[in-house]
């Protein structure tokens, strides 16, 4: 038995290992509006988990004795024609705006992966369809493509998901596939193909991984336009329906009829929109900076 | 050049009828029928009778193939069918609020372009300053801004200064009027909603003048100017500009097409009658015929200017050739 000759020293090598502090701060110098974003994408995060624990209203129970009263110690931003605590509501809001904006996202981006990827892998024919497909859908504004979807599915969470993730597919086929394009002539491709590798392997194990950078530009980008389109569906009436707590929602109806009268009801869903979606806007152009110098703004 | 325009009206018809069968689908995907949630919605009992004949006026008896090609032989003939839900010719309820639609994109895109030009211009000449990065931040805000919140933000400052100004509070006024009728009104009515739209298309704008901007600059000629002691005014305007405007017409022209979807939600916060909230309505009438229509005037416009942008490009920059 081979006894251990010499026991390399690693302390020296943990002092030059950078701490993880350090290297956040690093980032944040590199990224300051990333960071910033990264910020607030957390703090959504965080009052969408522990929104319960956050505050101790109910978001959806009437509480008619305190309608429409200004913002003041026990309600911070005020209340809606029906009482409702106006801060409550735009944190638990924060719950359906992520819920929704993450799995449409999520979906619309991975959809948009397995088609781009495929129609650029199998080529040909397949190709050709898949293009002219998606060259269709991507004549419809996007809210114009989920309005219409709505109009056939009808209101509501699930098919608001729907409704956002349908337009998002082709987007994000369009340019994963011109990525795929470019990995299919790596001859690693024609060598895993030689090797006898089936066509799901190849797709997943060999060509996926590489295209994960448009990906997930994609699907960062995708998450705040997709909050955005929620609030907008949900504004209309053709989204999340009363009483859920979404800040398209709470715009909706009261907040007009009591403009004048109390303005805090249309102000601060809005701003939490505001937020939100800058949040997340910094956070993908950031992303995209660090993942893809190629396809750097400015 | 001719030629290539004849050719690319041809493959407009493809994507057209592409998106013909798609939404005409689309609205017939739906498990349940028009008329008895039309019935069911009215509350009344929904007599077998009732729904055979309602079922009959919009030719839903008939098999689909075949209510696919009256949808298509419309376009031909110019009968865009009835609304379900008002039972008027569609052709009469789009012509009645096109033109409000119409001049509101307008004054948008107007709005848009007027912010967006001298903003972008001044943020790549002063790069990296604190103008650059107020203009950036502006711009950035822009995006992440719901216009239709700004809407409503933009109605409330307006009451607030009248009440304060005026002393009663003035909102917009929300009946048409021709702008060659009452020209301050029909400007006072639609410069709102134009505002609260154009900021957010101004954002993209913005941003793509600054990074054409910046790349222009720093082209050789911008160098040979400076050398040979040109007026940087001159510089700016005359041969950084003209270089720098061709990305900017092209993306500006394309989002003209998009505005159509700002719009949507636009002309629900100011209550105006246009094409936006038509759509809307048909969406909440589910009304299939209207907004099957609707949907494909929206995509005729995308492809439309999607034609339009390619030949203003080579009109714009002689390099570009087409075969």
């Amino acid at each position: 038995m081979a006894t251990p000759q010499a026991v390399i020293d690693t302390s020296e090598l943990d002092q030059l290992r950078i701490p993880l502090r350090t290297q956040l701060w690093r980032l944040v110098r590199k990224q300051p509006l990333g960071a910033a974003g990264a910020f607030i994408v957390i703090i959504m995060s965080l009052a969408a988990i522990f929104a319960n624990v956050i505050t101790s209203y109910n978001p959806v129970a009437n509480d008619l004795a305190s309608m429409l009263q200004s913002p003041e110690a026990n309600h911070w931003m005020g209340t809606d024609e029906f009482g409702r605590d106006i801060l409550t509501r735009v944190i638990y809001g924060a719950r359906t705006a992520l819920s929704i904006g993450l799995t449409a996202a999520f979906l619309g981006a991975t959809g948009g992966l397995v088609l781009g990827v495929a129609s650029a892998y199998f080529g040909g024919i397949f190709d050709l369809i898949t293009q002219r497909i998606v060259d269709v859908l991507m004549a419809f504004p996007l809210i114009i493509m989920a309005l219409a979807v709505v109009a056939t599915l009808g209101p509501g969470a699930q098919n608001v998901i729907i409704a956002i993730t349908i337009p998002f597919i082709p987007t994000c086929a369009r340019v994963v596939r011109s990525s795929a394009l470019a990995i299919r002539e790596i001859p690693y491709v024609d060598a895993a193909r030689a090797l006898g590798f089936s066509h799901a392997r190849i797709i997943l194990r060999h060509m996926v991984p590489n295209v994960m950078a448009p990906y997930l530009i994609m699907l960062s980008t995708f998450v705040g336009q997709a909050i955005l389109l929620e609030a907008v569906l949900s504004y209309l009436g053709m989204g999340v329906q009363d009483p859920t707590p979404a800040w398209g929602l709470m715009l909706k109806g009261g907040a007009e009829e009591f403009l004048e009268s109390a303005p805090w009801v249309s102000i601060f869903p809005g701003l939490a929109i505001s937020f939100a979606v800058f949040g997340f806007n910094l956070f993908g152009d950031a992303m995209r900076d660090v993942l893809d110098p190629k396809m750097r703004r400015d | 050049m001719y030629a290539y325009v004849v050719k690319r009206l041809f493959l407009m018809i493809p994507t057209l009828f592409g998106a013909a069968l798609l939404v005409f689908f689309l609205m017939r995907l739906l498990p349940g029928d028009p008329c008895e949630i039309r019935m069911a919605g009215t509350g009344q009992y929904a007599d077998p009778e009732a729904i055979a004949i309602c079922q009959k006026d919009l030719g839903l008896d008939k098999p689909r193939i075949v209510q696919f090609g009256g949808f298509i032989g419309g376009y031909f003939t110019g009968d865009l069918g009835v609304s379900m839900w008002t039972h008027q010719p569609i052709a009469y309820e789009i012509g009645l609020r096109f033109k409000l639609s119409l001049q509101l994109a307008i004054m948008t895109t107007m709005v848009a372009v007027a912010l967006a030009l001298p903003l972008g211009i001044i943020s790549a000449v002063k790069q990296d300053t604190w103008i650059d990065y107020a203009v950036r931040t502006f711009s950035i805000a822009g995006i992440a801004i719901p216009s239709f919140w700004l809407g409503i933000m933009i109605i409330l400052g307006l009451l607030i200064v009248t009440q304060a100004w005026l002393g009663e509070g003035w909102m917009p006024p929300i009946n048409y009027v021709s702008p060659f009728k009452d020209p301050w009104g029909n400007f006072t009515q639609l410069i709102w909603p134009a505002v609260a739209t154009g900021y957010r298309y101004s954002a993209v704008a913005t941003r793509m003048t600054r990074s054409a901007m910046l790349e222009v600059l720093r082209e050789d000629y911008i160098r040979t100017a400076r050398a040979k002691g040109l007026v940087e005014k001159l510089i700016i305007n005359r041969h950084a500009l003209k270089n720098a405007l061709l990305p900017v017409v092209t993306l500006i022209a394309i989002e003209f097409a998009f505005l159509i979807g700002g719009l949507v939600v636009t002309e629900q916060v100011f209550n105006l009658n246009g094409l936006g909230k038509l759509f809307v309505d048909a969406v909440g009438n589910q009304d299939f015929t209207l907004v099957q229509q609707l949907v494909m005037l929206v995509v005729l416009i995308f492809v439309a200017t999607n034609l339009v942008v390619d030949v203003l490009y080579a009109w714009l920059d002689p390099r570009i050739r087409y075969a």
